[in-house]
């Protein structure tokens, strides 16, 4: 599904990424964690083509068995591949100016001719699959609101609905809830999850909190430094383990906030159970 | 001079001893430059009091203002707003493709280079100037002042445009990319939404510098109420100048209070 060989990405006089093989096989939810720095974003803007490997070195990417680059060029039907290739930003990259259901219809864009796009004649057919989409996000209601007066969580979950109505088979997730609050981050990762569940997309998602990655994710590949240290499944990323293989930067990968939100929940179902006898 | 720099330089806290030469040295480039230029410029401060009886008798007879021909300018100011609607708006046609095509993040240094250079090359030249040179190939009128607002109103825009273009923030872009959109898609779905405001509120103070321009164009013979205006100057009606002042100053800080009402709409 998605075939990495010998990726390397030199920065000015540091090395990005180092020597990167990896393999991900189609309908996989992997994680990729990392603290900030180790190379998650550059890998994964990478994969879906935004940026390019050292030249002559050999590194090649392949996304759904075609070639997205190789010796640090973008192949010359780059731009047929990302059309099956859903990406989620950190911030976002929703056009804060035009309508929810516009930035949706974005998703169209690889089957729908220039000249219907540009002046937005949609097909029914794909406004209809938007529409689809944004239900399934739980942002129907929004649909004609302007992009920017939505909250972060929200502008987040439209722009999964972005890549849903793309009909993406390869979901990449460039550090989608690092932006996010608590709460918000669950419900993103709980869709992240739910389409993959429900769609057979293949996900790859890069978090910098390893709990999001052993709740949601079977394997992970674990970065440090541009190179993988680890790819193997979630369960064994113990403190202990996180800590062999980061050192004291393993800290950075367990977030406070996490468990501040799970306790929280916790607190409020102790605190509706108590009230609920009082009440009746 | 010198010893009251020190004084402030010890009193302040830290200047670098730097910046403050270098500032001293600013200074005494701009004075350099205003007693260079004081012989060229042929100043002669004094003949302002010494001639200040000739100026009066001027003054005087443009005083009271001949408003009987008004219909007659009015008519000729409405072509010098025609002129430029006109100008402008083929101008803002024009500048959206030159503008995309002269930002530094979206076409490559051999396509912005030299549309940069012609650019450049429209602005330069004043309207005026383009005003005499259409005079001469299309005729006397309204059309050449058309044109001539026409080619320099490109470059400006062209390269406001393209300084919003390249000021623009480029995630998003990137989000309408990485769902397999073409260049052109990228650009009309990435980057004109998040310009469009500042186009608009540059579009319209070009059109109010243009209603402006077009009372000179006329001089050259390039239409509106400029024509009218040179030659009532040019008879010595004195009067009737005064009045055709007045009404340009009425009618362009209309069109400006207008327009910068609408610019705030957009921004």
């Amino acid at each position: 599904m998605i075939q990495i060989k010998q990726l390397t990405k030199t920065f000015k006089n540091t090395k990005g990424l180092d020597d990167i093989n990896a393999t991900i096989e189609s309908g996989e939810m992997v994680a990729l964690i990392g603290s900030s720095g180790s190379g998650k974003s550059t890998l994964m803007r990478h994969i879906c083509g935004l940026m390019c490997c050292d030249a002559d070195s050999g590194g090649q990417i392949e996304v759904l068995s075609r070639i997205m680059q190789r010796d640090g060029r973008l192949s010359r039907n780059a731009r047929q591949v990302r059309t099956e290739v859903g990406v989620i930003f950190q911030q976002f990259n929703l056009v804060d100016r035009l309508s929810v259901m516009t930035n949706v219809l974005m998703g169209a864009l690889g089957r729908v001719p220039t000249w219907r796009a540009v002046s937005n004649l949609f097909p029914p057919v794909e406004r209809r699959l938007g529409m689809e989409s944004l239900a399934r996000v739980g942002m129907a209601d929004k649909a004609w609101q302007r992009a920017s007066t939505l909250s972060g969580g929200q502008q987040q979950r439209v722009a999964i609905a972005r890549a849903l109505t793309q009909r993406a088979k390869v979901l990449l997730a460039d550090e989608p809830i690092a932006s996010l609050d608590p709460e918000s981050s669950r419900i993103v990762m709980d869709i992240l999850a739910q389409i993959h569940r429900e769609d057979k997309i293949t996900v790859v998602v890069s978090l910098h909190q390893v709990e999001y990655a052993i709740r949601y994710c079977p394997r992970t590949i674990a970065l440090r430094h541009g190179r993988i240290v680890y790819d193997g499944p979630s369960s064994a990323l113990t403190p202990s383990f996180l800590k062999d293989i980061y050192g004291s930067e393993s800290e950075e990968l367990f977030s406070p906030a996490m468990d501040n939100a799970m306790r929280q929940q916790k607190n409020e179902l102790q605190r509706k159970s108590a009230t609920a006898p009082a009440a009746a | 001079m010198t010893a009251q720099s020190t004084l402030l330089v010890s009193t302040q806290p830290p200047r670098s001893l730097k910046s403050s030469i270098l500032n001293l040295l600013g200074w005494a480039l701009v004075l350099a430059a205003l007693a260079w230029s004081w012989e060229g410029a042929d100043m002669r401060p004094l003949d302002l009091i010494k001639d200040s009886g000739n100026m009066a008798t001027l003054a005087a007879d443009f005083f009271p203002p001949n408003f009987s021909d008004w219909k007659f300018y009015l008519d000729e100011i409405i072509v010098t707003f025609h002129l430029a609607v006109w100008g402008t708006f083929l101008a803002v046609v024009c500048a959206v493709p030159f503008g995309i095509l002269s930002s530094e993040n979206i076409a490559p240094w051999w396509v912005y280079q030299p549309i940069r250079r012609v650019m450049d090359a429209c602005r330069a030249i004043n309207e005026v100037v383009f005003a005499m040179l259409f005079v001469v190939s299309v005729g006397l009128g309204p059309f050449a002042g058309v044109l001539a607002l026409w080619v320099h109103t490109t470059g400006v825009l062209a390269k406001l445009f393209s300084e919003a273009v390249e000021a623009i923030d480029p995630q998003p872009v990137e989000g309408i990319r990485s769902t397999g959109a073409t260049v052109i898609e990228e650009v009309i779905f990435g980057v004109i939404p998040q310009v469009l405001p500042l186009w608009i509120s540059y579009s319209l103070y070009r059109f109010e510098s243009n209603v402006r321009s077009a009372t000179v164009l006329g001089i050259v013979g390039a239409g509106g109420i400029g024509v009218v205006l040179w030659e009532m100057i040019r008879g010595f009606y004195f009067a009737q100048t005064c009045a055709i002042m007045i009404l340009i100053i009425i009618s362009v800080t209309l069109i400006d209070l207008v327009s910068q009402r609408l610019r705030k709409l957009f921004v």
